[in-house]
């Protein structure tokens, strides 16, 4: 058996073997899934992602520090 | 400005709250993975099943802990780049190098060693799995040290160059940056305040067990290794602490005078010990400072300076300024006034606003090349003190002093309590009267909120200390924010609460079934 063949199956059954990691899993990715498809899609924009260039930032940031 | 102001309290009160909710779980794993390697030591040596199993059970704590930490700390990058916004670009690559450097040794370290750790039991050889778990720790400990680095660069900023090109900080000495005596200082006191918390949680739970008569010898002997690991964390935090107060005084003496709600210095400055502060006191009053405190004639001295007749500037002396000092590079200074400090400031700000004005005119432009390079030239004689432009008033450079000098004095009474407390463990644990003394067994579950209150003062000290800085001297906060709305920050503040208490409270749930079934009760 190749050795990524034997890393996939290590990991395969150590998550196939879980009991109270299985909760825990869970746990993380819906944490994960409202961090990044909610949280971050919905509530917390990058407040320069609306400038497309580095550029533009740091025209507008200099405008911030020097107004 | 009553918007501003409004905005920047909402930024601060999340980003406060946030980081201090991420410190209840960072500081059990960085403290539970050495003890949890400890153990499995133990069992390597002596292939004695007793401790794979105890090896087991702490394992399965410092997962449970870890999963509940997971995604805690991404909000406060999210924030960075949602209400921070002026300063995560001021910062440039001087964050971004460290936390890259961070997420890619959390996640090779991590999902390699922590998954050998939990999925290779009786799959891998015992020599690997134990290598495995000490580098688990280790990783971790290594992810805290750029955290820290990062941090320990807001509070001393040095290695960089800014470019009024960019607007951006540029680093031109990597190595005074990771190895600067503030992250140095930081990590050491950081790590060890993990282990302490590590210690107690451990023998808390034992304690829990004796008290239900269980578990006995794995009870006795998790506390005894704990209590051992505790008393060399306590100690090495008085010792680390010594070094922080003298870093702190070198590179922020307002955050150090503000700990000790010292308006004027002296040579052979005293330390309170006990103290209440007097709340009509300000920088520009005659009132006393304190009005009740017990103090240890020139301990202050000593603890910023290793010498008891050495002068320690208070708030006032800050704000006049006129005294020499050493800076961090060993030099003798005059200190600048307030005053002095902000005109300085004013001066790198308008320069870099003449600098922004020509870089935008036409090459052909007369004077160009010599208007930029005479704005570039003021702008960098006078950059150390850049921030002090953004304040108008000298109350504006002073911290919040009851909170900082409350919180050094909770987290150093409760060190002096833990101090206390690992001796006692220790001394009972050697005479084997732990299951007598059922008072004692209370008390080491009374103390798990206890030392995490003194790990957060300690946060708060540091936190709160160096305000209105978000990057020391560089730039205070009314700079460091964003154009977005203060209602929009309480919002994602309280759908924030809501998920992770709701979450927090599944996952400590968890734990608590494990640690009811105790060490014997759970299947791998």
């Amino acid at each position: 058996m190749n050795i990524f063949r034997r890393v996939y199956n290590f990991y395969a059954d150590g998550f196939r073997s879980m009991q109270v990691g299985r909760s825990l899993w869970i746990i993380i990715f819906i944490k994960l899934i409202i961090m990044f498809l909610v949280l971050r899609l919905f509530f917390f924009k990058p407040e320069l992602s609306k400038y497309d260039t580095p550029q533009q930032k740091a025209e507008h940031v200099l405008e911030n520090l020097t107004k | 400005m009553l918007l501003t102001s409004s905005l920047i309290q909402a930024s601060r009160l999340q980003f406060a709250l946030t980081a201090m909710y991420h410190w209840l779980f960072v500081p059990l794993t960085l403290g539970l993975g050495f003890l949890v390697a400890f153990f499995e030591t133990k069992y390597y040596r002596s292939n004695d099943e007793f401790w794979k199993k105890t090896t087991q059970f702490w394992s399965r704590i410092f997962a449970i802990n870890f999963a509940c930490g997971i995604a805690t700390g991404i909000i406060l990058e999210f924030e960075f780049g949602t209400n921070w916004s002026n300063y995560s670009w001021f910062v440039g690559d001087i964050f971004g190098a460290p936390l890259a450097i961070e997420g890619i040794f959390a996640f090779f370290m991590e999902s390699t060693f922590f998954a050998v750790m939990y999925f290779g039991w009786d799959k891998v050889s015992k020599r690997f799995h134990l290598i495995s778990t000490w580098l688990t720790a280790i990783g971790a400990c290594l992810s805290a040290y750029w955290i820290l680095t990062a941090n320990g660069w807001m509070q001393h900023p040095i290695g960089v160059e800014f470019n009024p090109d960019t607007a951006r900080n540029e680093m031109v000495d990597f190595w005074s940056i990771v190895f600067s005596p503030v992250t140095l200082t930081k990590f050491t006191h950081s790590m060890l305040s993990g282990f302490l918390i590590a210690s107690v949680v451990v023998i808390a739970v034992s304690s829990w067990y004796l008290l239900k008569k269980r578990d006995i010898e794995f009870s006795l002997k998790s506390i005894k290794y704990a209590a051992w690991f505790g008393t060399f964390a306590i100690i090495m935090l008085m010792v680390t602490g010594h070094t922080s107060a003298q870093v702190v005084a070198k590179t922020q003496p307002m955050k150090l005078a503000a700990m000790e709600g010292l308006y004027k210095g002296e040579n052979g400055t005293p330390i309170v010990g006990v103290g209440v502060l007097n709340p009509k006191k300000s920088y520009d009053n005659d009132e006393k400072p304190y009005l009740f405190h017990i103090s240890i004639p020139k301990g202050l001295s000593f603890l910023a300076n290793n010498d008891f007749n050495s002068f320690v500037p208070g708030i006032t002396d800050i704000i006049e300024g006129g005294y020499t000092y050493k800076d961090s590079k060993g030099n003798e200074r005059v200190a600048l006034s307030f005053e002095e400090k902000m005109q300085r400031g004013n001066m790198a700000r308008k320069a870099l606003a003449v600098y922004g004005e020509y870089k935008n005119k036409p090459n052909d432009t007369p004077g160009k090349a010599e208007a930029l390079a005479e704005a570039k030239k003021y702008m960098d004689e006078n950059f150390e003190y850049f921030g002090y432009g953004f304040l108008s008033k000298p109350q504006d450079s002073i911290p919040n002093v009851p909170i900082t000098f409350y919180s050094f004095r909770i987290m150093i009474l409760l060190g002096g309590y833990f101090v206390l407390f690992m001796l006692l463990a220790l001394y009972y644990s050697k005479k084997k009267l732990l299951e007598k003394k059922r008072w004692f067994l209370i008390t080491a579950i009374i103390s798990v909120p206890l030392v995490y209150i003194c790990g957060e003062a300690g946060w708060i000290v540091a936190e709160v200390g160096r305000q209105p800085w978000t990057i020391q001297d560089l730039l205070p906060l009314n700079a460091s924010v964003s154009g977005v709305s203060s209602s929009s920050v309480y919002t994602t503040f309280i759908i924030f609460v809501v998920l992770f208490t709701t979450l927090l409270v599944a996952e400590l749930k968890i734990a608590f079934n494990q640690i009811k079934k105790g060490p014997f009760g759970i299947k791998w």
